[in-house]
């Protein structure tokens, strides 16, 4: 399931994490089962941390973009990505103010400025993974940047 | 043994692997001075806080100076007990511990007998160089202990005693920083508390803080009143402690001065409380025999072992905690207490005085005994049958106020009648001595024949525990002895397990029995003395033609006279007494 | 390897004792409600962390990965937060903290002075992980060390690993950890315990208590390490009761890891069980103190006994007992992980790693930072602390709290650690480290920390129970303008009979913060002692209050704000105090907007 929840604990009671796969760890291999797959759920707050030397994914999700498939489209990404093995970072994001082009996605390779491209549905999600983001040659559907990342 | 070298001021120290430096020290005749350290050799009774920091020495390559109470020598040492360093440092330390102490040198009742008033006069302190404020406490007075506070040192051996020894925890420290101190819980008052009054907390204090509440004015008013008759019994263990009091060495019994001084002072009749012992054991070893012949007659009920009763401080102790055990001691009154009884009854009579006029006076090794003659049973329409109970140190006071030589004094004997004993009524004042008298009565009346020795070796000892058996013709008796409250605590939980082995139990609060009790001249953690005194005891009872109480002619003819016979109907109401639940 | 955000955003919230005081509970409640107003709950985490380090410009709210730190975020701006960056990604600006320099809005914290030259080892879930939640530990290597350690390591490896490392404790004393270690481990017995101190007696210090709020796991794992290398099932976190919030994520972190089977039997099958009990302290100063914390578990009075024998051979109910600090504890995982050349390289010929500080005092950035031994004084102060406040003068470092002294100027360049602080006349201590200016009286500073020590004493030796109160009243003295010359004698004297003579480490140093101030301040207490001054003004005795008429402007503030009717004079007209009324209390000096009010 995509969003594996962590119950999140108040601090006035003692509520244990659900954990569906096991309860005791018994084995080193077990933590380190364990540890593999909540990894990727807290990796985000280190890498965030310094998001800009990564490939870094936003997908716009704000209320337009997820009537328009947005999160098939972070679904799809995720897995495809996920398959190659590529390292990156995916993240939602809220509206980009492109609301007519939706689903948008805004690309940034580390170095580089980011791009933003518009109507991406898995084909042409599919096409930015294979040319843009593998080698880095770019691709239709580019919305004109006049628009500057919302972060640093 | 693993064996230790190390140098002392450049000596040459070879010890046994353990020692401390101020062992090793002592070992080559240099005398570290110290304050708060106590050991009582032999009876593992040891005070070492490394509190008050007057030992610390200077050890080669140690950043600080180093308390040499509580340092293990290692080895290739080198130390230094007297450098410029460590002299500063001690004599600091002791201004700074009078900084914040009364001078009240000329008026307290530790003065000449103050181990911190010798301790600022060894090293020749001559000026406080840091003053500041004083602690300020309350004074607190209960029925036998006056704690003044102001005057403590927190070396905790009050604390070791009552804890460690006795088991009893009234004493701790509390508080923190320039306000710490030893006191009850939440600073109580000491009556409020569950001390047992059994003085061991003012036998090992150093200074004034604690100290027994005074009655020697009282007694030397009612000495001057003409209509007042005042007699006064004198404990057992009184007699091989007094002479310390006057210089004389440990051990030195003074039975034939100390009455004549208490004729000099004005008593008008000397009687013994040995005395009262002999009786204590025909009453006690009644119930005994009568509790063992029960149980042999295969009675469910009898409760056995019987235990002593005539300790004061271990009857509150067990009042306090093992009330459910009330039933078990015996419940013969302790021996001035009976002797208090008989005074003010059967020789009130005899001499025709009327009770109120009548005042009976006694001389104790003991705290306790203060406290036991308040108790309200142990009196009749307000007027209790024990006036005052003074300490041995207070009669050497009241003997020095009447400007009496006690050294040159010639021996009297006591009067008649209660003046008359047995050595089974000495050997009451040590550890053992009341289970040896009861053993050496109770064995001819249960067995009907002659003891064939009267010296029971294997109950005498200071080891804390001892328990022995010893066959009653064929039946065997097993007897246990504690003396100091932490292993009477020890035997009465086997009673409460239900796993004890014994049928009789001797118990005394004090570590020694009385001949260490808290009214004695101050032993200063010396336990030899407590040894002698308790040679000087056994002595006596060998020196004595009579050494069975059953044999006291003056005891049969009490029980002819008065009594009727052990346990009756008027020796239950005069001599027997009941225990309360006081947890 | 993909790196995925399960959720596709994060908010933290700082939880740690500093920012929940401001309401920062009420912060992530208002979150979650905003979030699901949206219904953007599953997408969006809010999770409450430990402390970031800068309480004071608390209460902290990160969001990631847009790496955004807002600083001072109340309850109330959290919907502007969601609205304005959640939903439409723009950055709350007022929020962002504000360069004192350059005054620019600084949005990502490595941007910041105070983030900047630390080296986060013992902190670094603190701020990262939600500490009530043990996967987010495990999901950060946590317990792997413990789990290398019992699967692949002898007890006698992971010790030696430890010594390699060159960890020292962090509790004050810096002693060798390994070492430490190893004495425990030989010390033969049927029985052994593990103790972590979280007594944090030192005034200014609080790194022990963010890192049990913030990462309690990773002394738990710790103390089982240790547990497995001394040979020890027991393990014990001495807390004062004073700190509810570290007490209570313990207690989670504790239940957890049991839960998960992390601590009990027969630990990731390896045969090796290990629990843990929380025990509370009264809260003084000397609990701290390692055999007085151990009598303190005993349920005796907590006061120190003579050492040795040392609790590595006589502990916790006279048995072998390893009683490291918070800090040096959570330092182990990552030795354990990373190796201990690594650990080894951070630091100091003799100081190895980080030391946290809780920087305060008359300084810029307030907060708890991370460093790695060797850093300069210089650097902590001026390049992370952002230098002296209101543009004074630096007077002086104080560290090491009541046992420590005081640095000054000469020893701005002095790489911090161990040895040289000792050899400046002060101490590591426990971490506190507080920037004096010129307007600190030196001797105030001195009593200020005796005043504390009386206080905090047991009160079992005589030293330290009646010669700190002396010296107080000597210093009370000075500061009263009645001290003479022979007095400053005297401090020293009875100073060094103190340290000579005292029972435990708390007397031993206690005189430290006069000794350090009469070496390096002498002139300051010459000033009071010969001239009744108070160089600094800081002593009310000393100083007198005076309006300099050039620069009265006759505003009335000073008049109508003297409590006790001490200033005279007319509107507009030049003011001034009558010297037999005034309390010396100062209100007109901060009052006067013109500087009129002088202090001599
Ligand atoms: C007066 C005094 C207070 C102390 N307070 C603390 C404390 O609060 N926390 C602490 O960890 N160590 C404290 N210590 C040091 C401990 O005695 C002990 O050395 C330390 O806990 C050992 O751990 P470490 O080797 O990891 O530093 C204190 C020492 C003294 C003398
Ligand atoms: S306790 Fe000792 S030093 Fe103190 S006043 Fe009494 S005799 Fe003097
Ligand atoms: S008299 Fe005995 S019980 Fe009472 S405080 Fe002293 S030592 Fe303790
Ligand atoms: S009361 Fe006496 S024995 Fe007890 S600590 Fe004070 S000075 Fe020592
Ligand atoms: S043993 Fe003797 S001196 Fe001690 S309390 Fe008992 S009766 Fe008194
Ligand atoms: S130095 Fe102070 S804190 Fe330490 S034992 Fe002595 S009185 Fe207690
Ligand atoms: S210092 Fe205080 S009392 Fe004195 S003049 Fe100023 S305001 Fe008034
Ligand atoms: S006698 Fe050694 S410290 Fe008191
Ligand atoms: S408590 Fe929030 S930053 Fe320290």
């Amino acid at each position: 399931m995509m969003f594996r929840g962590i119950a999140s604990v108040s601090s006035n009671q003692i509520t244990i994490p659900i954990n569906s796969t096991m309860n005791k760890i018994k084995t080193l291999a077990d933590l380190k089962k364990l540890q593999a797959e909540v990894q990727s759920k807290i990796s985000l707050r280190v890498k965030g941390d310094s998001p800009e030397s990564l490939i870094q994914i936003k997908v716009s999700m704000a209320t337009c973009g997820i009537a328009s498939g947005a999160k098939d489209t972070l679904t799809f990404m995720t897995e495809e990505l996920d398959h190659q093995g590529i390292d990156a970072l995916i993240t939602q994001t809220g509206c980009m103010g492109y609301c007519y082009a939706e689903p948008t996605i805004q690309l940034t390779i580390p170095g580089k400025e980011p791009v933003v491209y518009g109507f991406v549905n898995k084909t042409k999600a599919l096409e930015i993974i294979e040319k843009h983001i593998k080698l880095n040659e770019l691709v239709d559907g580019i919305i004109p940047a006049n628009y500057s990342s919302t972060d640093n | 043994m693993e064996m230790i070298n190390l140098t002392i001021d450049h000596k040459p120290v070879v010890v046994r692997k353990g020692a401390t430096v101020l062992e090793a020290a002592s070992g080559i005749g240099i005398d570290i001075p110290t304050l708060c350290y106590m050991k009582l050799e032999d009876m593992n009774i040891e005070n070492k806080p490394g509190g008050c920091r007057v030992c610390v020495v200077e050890v080669k390559g140690r950043r600080n100076l180093a308390p040499a109470c509580c340092t293990e020598a290692s080895e290739g040492m080198e130390i230094s007990t007297h450098s410029i360093r460590v002299v500063n440092a001690r004599r600091t330390v002791v201004e700074l511990i009078l900084s914040d102490h009364p001078a009240d040198c000329l008026i307290c009742a530790k003065s000449g007998n103050c181990d911190l008033q010798d301790m600022a006069n060894h090293l020749g302190i001559r000026k406080i160089h840091y003053q500041g404020e004083h602690s300020m406490y309350r004074e607190d007075t209960s029925p036998a202990i006056i704690r003044e506070i102001n005057k403590c040192i927190m070396c905790r051996r009050c604390e070791t005693m009552c804890n460690d020894v006795q088991t009893i925890g009234v004493l701790s420290a509390v508080n923190r920083g320039f306000q710490a101190v030893v006191s009850p819980a939440f600073e109580m008052n000491l009556d409020h508390s569950v001390c047992t009054y059994c003085g061991q907390c003012v036998a090992v204090c150093p200074t004034g803080a604690l100290t027994e509440v005074d009655e020697t004015g009282a007694v030397i008013r009612a000495l001057s009143d003409p209509t007042k008759t005042v007699i006064v019994q004198t404990a057992p263990a009184v007699r091989a402690a007094l002479g310390e009091e006057f210089g004389m060495t440990a051990g030195t019994l003074v039975t034939g001065k100390m009455v004549a001084a208490l004729r000099r002072l004005g008593f008008d009749y000397v009687f013994d409380t040995d005395f009262a012992a002999d009786l204590t054991i025909l009453e006690e070893g009644t119930e005994l025999l009568n509790r063992l012949s029960a149980f042999m007659a295969g009675d469910q009920q009898v409760k056995l072992p019987i235990l002593t009763s005539c300790c004061p401080a271990w009857v509150k102790f067990f009042e306090h905690h093992f009330p459910e055990l009330k039933d078990i001691p015996s419940t013969a009154r302790s021996p001035q207490q009976m002797f208090g009884s008989i005074a003010k009854t059967y020789f009130a009579d005899k001499i025709k005085v009327k009770r109120e006029n009548l005042v009976v006076v006694s001389i104790m090794p003991c705290l306790a005994k203060k406290y036991e003659s308040s108790r309200p049973e142990f009196s009749v329409n307000g007027n209790p049958d024990v006036d005052y109970a003074l300490t041995t140190r207070e009669l050497a006071h009241l003997i020095n106020l009447g400007n009496i030589d006690f050294k040159s004094l010639q021996n009297e004997d006591f009067d008649a009648p209660m003046g008359e004993s047995t050595g089974a009524g000495v050997i009451f004042g040590t550890t053992g001595g009341v289970i040896e008298a009861a053993v050496r009565t109770a064995y001819e009346i249960f067995t009907g024949k002659q003891l064939p020795r009267l010296d029971f070796e294997e109950l005498r000892g200071m080891e804390g525990l001892r328990k022995a058996t010893i066959d009653f013709n064929g039946t065997p008796i097993n007897i246990g002895i504690a003396h100091g409250l932490g292993n009477a605590r020890k035997l009465l939980e086997e009673i409460q397990a239900g796993t004890s082995e014994f049928h009789a139990i001797e118990i005394m609060s004090c570590p020694g029995g009385c001949i260490g009790g808290g009214g004695q001249p101050y032993h200063h953690g010396d336990s030899e003395i407590l040894k002698k005194r308790q040679r000087a005891i056994y002595s006596e009872d060998q020196n004595k033609s009579i050494r069975k109480s059953h044999e006291n002619p003056y005891i049969t003819k009490l029980y002819e006279e008065f009594l009727g016979a052990p346990l009756s109907e008027k020796s239950h109401h005069l001599l027997h007494t009941k225990y309360f639940d006081r947890s | 390897m993909k790196i995925i955000a399960e959720y596709n955003m994060h908010i933290l919230v700082c939880g740690g004792a500093g920012c929940k005081a401001s309401q920062s509970e009420m912060i992530k409640t208002n979150f979650k409600n905003k979030l699901n107003e949206y219904g953007l709950a599953d997408e969006i985490q809010v999770i409450m962390t430990g402390c970031f380090g800068f309480c004071e410009k608390g209460p902290i709210v990160k969001i990631l990965p847009d790496n955004t730190f807002y600083t001072q975020v109340t309850p109330e701006d959290v919907p502007e937060i969601v609205d304005e960056h959640i939903i439409k990604g723009r950055i709350v600006e007022r929020l962002l903290y504000l360069n004192p320099e350059t005054n620019e809005r600084v949005s990502d914290s490595k941007e910041m002075d105070i983030f900047k030259k630390q080296i986060r080892i013992a902190l670094h879930n603190c701020g990262i992980i939600d500490p009530e939640n043990i996967e987010e530990y495990i999901g950060r290597d946590g317990y792997s060390a413990l789990g290398t350690c019992l699967s692949e390591k002898t007890p006698e490896e992971a010790i030696r690993l430890i010594k390699d490392s060159g960890l020292r404790g962090r509790g004050g004393g810096g002693f060798p950890t390994g070492l430490k270690w190893e004495l425990t481990r030989k010390s033969i017995s049927d029985q052994k315990y593990v103790v972590c101190n979280a007594d944090e007696g030192d005034p200014g210090a609080f790194m022990d208590r963010s890192i049990l709020e913030g990462d309690p796991h990773s002394v738990l794992e710790a103390m089982a390490i240790c547990g497995f290398c001394i040979g020890a099932d027991k393990g014990l976190v001495y807390i004062r009761a004073e700190y509810p919030l570290a007490i209570e994520r313990l207690k989670i972190a504790i239940g957890q890891a049991r839960e998960y089977g992390l601590l009990g039997n027969d630990i990731l099958g390896t045969g090796f069980n290990f629990d843990i009990e929380i025990r509370y302290g009264a809260g003084a100063f000397v609990c701290g103190e390692e055999t007085a914390l151990i009598h303190s578990m005993e349920g005796e009075r907590g006061e120190p006994t003579v050492k040795p024998p040392f609790p590595a051979e006589k502990g916790y109910n006279g048995k072998p007992t390893n009683v490291n600090n918070v800090e040096t504890f959570a330092n182990i995982p990552a030795i354990i992980n990373k190796g201990a050349e690594w650990f080894a390289s951070i630091g100091t010929e003799k100081s190895k790693g980080t030391k946290v500080f809780a920087l305060a005092g008359n300084i810029n950035n307030v907060g708890l930072i991370e460093v790695p031994m060797g850093i300069t004084l210089r650097e902590i102060i001026y390049d992370i602390g952002g230098g002296i406040k209101d543009g004074r003068r630096f007077k002086a470092v104080q560290t090491g709290g009541p046992s420590g002294g005081c640095l000054t100027q000469s020893f701005l360049n002095t790489p911090i650690d161990y040895d040289n602080l000792v050899a400046a006349g002060s101490m590591m201590g426990s971490g506190g480290m507080i920037v004096l200016d010129d307007s600190n009286c030196m001797v105030a500073i001195a009593k200020f920390y005796l005043e504390f020590i009386l206080e905090e004493s047991c009160g079992k030796c005589t030293p330290c129970r009646i010669g700190n109160k002396r010296l107080y009243e000597i210093l009370e003295k000075i500061t009263d303008g009645k001290g003479e010359l022979e007095d400053l004698n005297r401090l020293r004297l009875l100073s060094n009979v103190i340290k000579d003579t005292s029972l435990c480490g708390l007397g031993q140093t206690s005189p430290n913060p006069v000794l350090s101030t009469l070496d390096n301040f002498y002139d300051e207490y010459l000033a009071h002692v010969n001239s009744s001054s108070c160089p600094a003004g800081q002593c009310k005795a000393l100083v007198n209050y005076t309006i300099d008429a050039d620069k009265c402007t006759g505003c009335t503030l000073c008049f109508r704000n003297c409590p006790v009717g001490a200033i005279s004079g007319e509107k507009r007209g030049v003011h001034s105090i009558v010297q037999s009324l005034c309390i010396k209390c100062g209100v007109c000096f901060e009052k006067c907007k013109f500087d009129a009010v002088l202090i001599a």
